[in-house]
């Protein structure tokens, strides 16, 4: 009965993780600039692998009856690091210069980075 | 400007375990499952480059005061006397032998002396991993 249970979790759980995959593909293809391109392919490309490979963690474990601790830890240290890494590629294109779509209407950053720059140059200048 | 690197910062501090204990598993998993000296190796080189990349070179330096051209020696100097080792029990070079013992702790143990050799292996590649990247890296400076 719970092999069952599970058989059926692990194959939506699959469906799902492959469907979001597919979405953040799309998401690449279609959003107009880096920084919506990259907010699609890390978020759900983070969701769907880490779905697929809890399924292949739970049919292991169910049907094989391995408990295999690296799945785990790939599961953990993807949900750490693939925002970083997104966080990271969107403040180097920011920094480099790379234009926000024409559509955008706010940019925060602007106004910080600006405030911040000004009492720089003040002291270069001394 | 100075960048404000908090986040992968952090980040490292939490993943570089992650990964040095992996390297571990795989470097003394490589008996029975794939894994071994080579990918242990290149997985611990490649927690320190992580590392180097979140801070800067002196602060790795003065953490980890490591002459990874000394390492590279240590390496060969491990392959190449576990393969002479067996010269001294007349059988021929780099035959090894292996037995299970008794540990205190861990209990019954099967050693062998492959994983010495292997240690060899994983401390060359480490040491020349580093080398390459340290000399690449110190050019900007």
């Amino acid at each position: 009965m719970i092999e069952e249970i599970v058989r059926v979790v692990v194959v939506i759980l699959i469906i799902v993780g492959a469907f979001l995959n597919l979405v953040s593909a799309v998401g690449v293809l279609r959003l107009p600039d880096v920084y919506t391109r990259n907010h699609a392919a890390s978020k759900a490309a983070t969701l769907g692998i880490v779905s697929i490979l809890l399924a292949t963690f739970l049919y292991y474990y169910v049907e094989v009856g391995h408990f295999n601790a690296r799945l785990i830890l790939a599961m953990v240290f993807l949900f750490i690091t693939s925002p970083v890494a997104g966080h990271l590629i969107n403040r180097a294109a920011y920094n480099s210069g790379v234009k926000l779509w024409d559509k955008s209407v706010q940019d925060d950053l602007k106004k910080e980075m600006q405030q911040n720059s000004k009492p720089k140059r003040m002291k270069l200048s001394k | 400007m100075k960048t404000n690197d908090i986040i992968l910062q952090a980040c490292t501090k939490i993943v570089l375990f992650i990964i040095i204990l992996f390297s571990v598993h795989m470097f003394f998993a490589g008996h029975y499952e794939p894994g071994g000296g080579f990918i242990g190796g290149l997985m611990t080189s490649g927690a320190l480059v992580l590392l180097m990349l979140a801070f800067d070179m002196r602060t790795i330096k003065k953490i980890l005061p490591i002459d990874y051209k000394i390492l590279t020696a240590i390496g060969l100097l491990f392959a190449v006397g576990t393969a002479a080792g067996a010269l001294f029990f007349n059988v021929p070079f780099l035959t090894h032998a292996f037995g299970h013992v008794d540990l205190p702790i861990l209990g019954d143990t099967s050693l062998h002396t492959a994983t010495l050799f292997d240690l060899g292996v994983y401390f060359v590649v480490i040491g020349v991993t580093m080398t390459i990247i340290q000399t690449i890296g110190e050019d900007g400076e």
